[in-house]
């Protein structure tokens, strides 16, 4: 009966909240029976962590119909800043979930800063130039973090983009952020309660971008992406929205790369980590979990992270497929990638499918006569 | 001390001059010059700066032909063809094989990539671009990239991720300026082959400035390939129903032009030329891997946009000066920011000038 009465807005989130409880409830007891192997349970926070960064990236892409791919770049930011603070804050804050928390708050503050100071001039371009303006601001990000040398002596910070000796540093204190070497142990919380954590950050994550996209915040913006002129002509800003969706997607991408930066002993912002490859791998979650859909993302993001220890599970598949899969995954995203988007952008596609489904409403109809 | 070398007028000026490294063996190190990185005046001196200038236009001359490509495709089949840059790996690789495992001269390897390349460039557009005719910019982008990613996966799975050495298609060798300060400019002789010349005593202590065979034809074959552009689009029946399918693909049809065929075929151009570029990258840059030609891809579309996108000489322009302020950063600057310099410049270029600076303003309608 309460079914009934709810909004289809709020149960279509409620639904997916309930996913992630009982996956974690899952998962949680897997652990527990030691039914999960070591490999599954290493993945636990990083399936969080995607989840958040496709729901974020979401946003951007099927929201505000707009493509980034600088979404590792935010990431980034979030990363470094947070492990930034978590290291010279160790002594002073001896509570460890205390300076967990103020980590993660500085890691989103700072990628929403710089999302927001990018998107203002960025958004005034479109489709193809954004995405490469997009994409070149992530590479720059991140080839400048990659040259950076930061250290704290009493004399205060130092800051150097040659080498660790042109920073000067009181003779026994070594660099914090160590140019290509990165960030070296970063106190964190305990192992056991990261995944608990990062779940919780998962449905804080759902429930803005749910609030988010049935605002009239939300209407706004996803009428900008179906007709910006229509929409301009109506009277939205429709700068203001862009910049404000843009800068949303990018707290949680510094938000996931705070939780990434205390979950790895050693922070190192490499291509592999950061680069375009990461933004892309985010890009084929969106669309794999359908573009616009929340609840598609995340579990687009969660499968996609287990697919290589799924298939080591997988036995009854012959040895040769399950080593090709789990050794070509990036050419089967990418194939996966063309045939989603022919079969569902194709003008041919289109015109099937929605012939089909008029078939089908035929077919019912009579039956219901 | 340094001023006994640097008798001649432009040299004179920086004062400065290091006399250093000059024995090169035909090697395929580009140039002999050596600087110490960071930006120091005093060490700038003139032969240093124009070994860079000419390196920057000769790895220039190879984004203009990459940019040429990405400018056609973008002006008339309207979309950003992200799968270009691994069409250069894969023209890389073809010249690759053709030469080592097969052992066929150099001149087979280079025809053996180009029409690969074409025939790749075609089955592409046919396979994955033209089904999407007409959906939303979004979806053509997204299954570029996919195709992008796809090219290098399969490279990866065939060639495996180890480099492979390319020997360069170029056989000319290169060739040495000699100064000694005195006479026109002061080049005293020049030297080509591969030994190392004979020098008269009066010689012995000149400055040589050494150009590699690949960094000529390099320029040369993207200046001819330009030229050979222009006038194919401007006087060949194709080339002009080039120009009308990108102004105007509607009209265009109704007056007869098949559009389908004229986008395959700024597709195969596109491709050969993007072979073209694959070829001469590993002839200066010899380390072949699945990931060669992304970057150069990327940087090409930065090039199109700087010369304004779907403007010809602008793709041209654009590409030398990018290759120029990339050798320029790399040298004086920081080679690690150098690609973070070259991004920036797309920035300010799209903020300052988004059409670029060959490129005309297109108003959008309604």
């Amino acid at each position: 009966m309460l079914k009934l009465n709810m909004k289809k807005t709020t149960r279509q989130s409620l639904v997916t909240y309930a996913i992630v409880i009982i996956a974690f409830v899952v998962f949680q007891l897997l652990s527990s029976f030691g039914a999960l192997s070591n490999l599954i349970e290493g993945q636990l926070v990083n399936l969080c962590l995607y989840a958040i960064l496709a729901v974020s990236l979401n946003l951007v892409v099927g929201i505000s119909g707009e493509l980034s791919l600088g979404h590792a770049g935010f990431m980034c930011i979030g990363a470094f800043t947070s492990a930034f603070f978590s290291k010279i804050c160790t002594d002073t804050i001896g509570n460890d979930f205390l300076r967990f928390l103020i980590a993660m708050v500085i890691g989103t503050f700072f990628a929403a800063l710089v999302g927001f100071l990018i998107a203002i001039p960025v958004l005034r371009l479109r489709g193809d130039y954004l995405a490469i303006v997009t994409l070149a601001f992530g590479q720059i990000i991140m080839t400048l973090i990659n040259s950076m040398y930061v250290g704290i002596d009493k004399n205060g910070l130092h800051i150097s983009f040659s080498s660790e000796s042109a920073l000067h540093l009181e003779p026994g204190t070594s660099p914090i952020i160590n140019g290509s070497q990165g960030i070296t142990g970063t106190p964190s919380i305990d192992s056991d309660y990261r995944f608990f954590v990062s779940i919780l950050f998962l449905l804080l994550t759902l429930a803005v971008s749910y609030h988010f996209i049935n605002s009239r915040t939300g209407r706004a913006v996803m009428s900008i992406r179906d007709n910006r002129i229509a929409a301009e002509s109506v009277g939205l800003n429709v700068t203001k929205y862009k910049i404000l969706t843009f800068t949303i997607a990018s707290a949680f991408a510094g938000l996931a790369g705070a939780i990434f930066s205390h979950n790895i002993p050693t922070l190192v912002a490499t291509t592999k980590n950061f680069g375009y490859d990461k933004s892309i791998m985010i890009l084929v979650f969106v669309v794999l979990g359908g573009i616009g859909s929340v609840r598609g993302s995340m579990i687009a993001a969660a499968l996609l992270t287990l697919l290589p220890e799924l298939l080591r599970s997988l036995t009854f598949l012959p040895d040769g497929i399950r080593t090709f899969v789990s050794e070509n995954r990036m050419l089967i995203y990418a194939v996966i990638l063309i045939v989603v988007m022919i079969f569902s952008n194709s003008p041919r596609f289109v015109e099937i499918r929605a012939r089909l489904k008029a078939f089908f409403r035929r077919g019912t109809k009579k039956e219901a006569v | 001390m340094s001023l006994l070398f640097s008798s001649h007028p432009l040299l004179k000026i920086f004062g400065r001059f290091k006399n250093k490294g000059q024995k090169q063996n035909g090697d395929l190190s580009l140039f002999c010059a050596q600087v110490s990185p960071g930006f120091d005046l005093q060490g700038v001196c003139i032969l240093e700066f124009i070994t860079y200038l000419i390196r920057g236009i000769s790895l220039g001359s190879v984004y203009a032909i990459i940019a040429l490509g990405y400018t056609m495709v973008y002006g008339i089949a309207k979309m950003l063809n992200f799968a270009h840059g691994d069409i250069i790996m894969i023209g890389g690789y073809v010249a690759f094989t053709v030469m080592t495992t097969l052992a066929l001269p150099s001149y087979l390897a280079v025809i053996a990539a180009i029409l690969f390349c074409t025939l790749l460039g075609v089955a592409i557009e046919r396979i994955a671009y033209k089904p999407l005719r007409g959906a939303t910019p979004l979806a053509v982008l997204i299954t570029a990239i996919g195709m992008s990613y796809f090219l290098q996966n399969i490279a990866l799975l065939i060639f495996g991720s180890d480099p492979k050495m390319f020997t360069s298609v170029v056989p000319l060798e290169s060739v040495r300026f000699y100064y000694d300060g005195s006479g026109l400019l002061g080049v005293k002789a020049f030297w080509t082959g591969a030994a190392d010349p004979v020098l008269p005593d009066k010689l012995q202590n000149a400055d040589v400035l050494t150009i590699s065979g690949v960094m000529i034809v390099t320029i040369l074959v993207s200046v001819a390939i330009m030229i050979a552009l222009m006038v194919f689009i401007k006087k060949s029946k194709t080339g002009r129903a080039m120009l009308a399918v990108s102004e105007d693909k509607g009209a265009a049809q109704l007056m007869g032009v098949n559009v389908n065929k004229t986008i395959a075929i700024t597709f195969a151009i596109g491709s050969a030329l993007a072979a073209v570029a694959g070829v001469l990258l590993c002839s200066a840059y010899p380390t072949l891997t699945p990931y060669t030609g992304s970057m150069p891809g990327i940087k090409a579309f930065v090039a199109a946009v700087f010369g304004g996108i779907g403007s010809i000489p602008g793709a041209m322009v654009g590409g030398i000066l990018l290759g120029i302020i990339e050798i320029f950063s790399t040298a004086y600057i920081s080679s690690q920011l150098a690609d973070a310099i070259v991004f920036s410049v797309l920035i300010i270029v799209l903020l300052v000038k988004p059409t670029g600076i060959l490129g005309k303003k297109i108003s959008e309608k309604v």
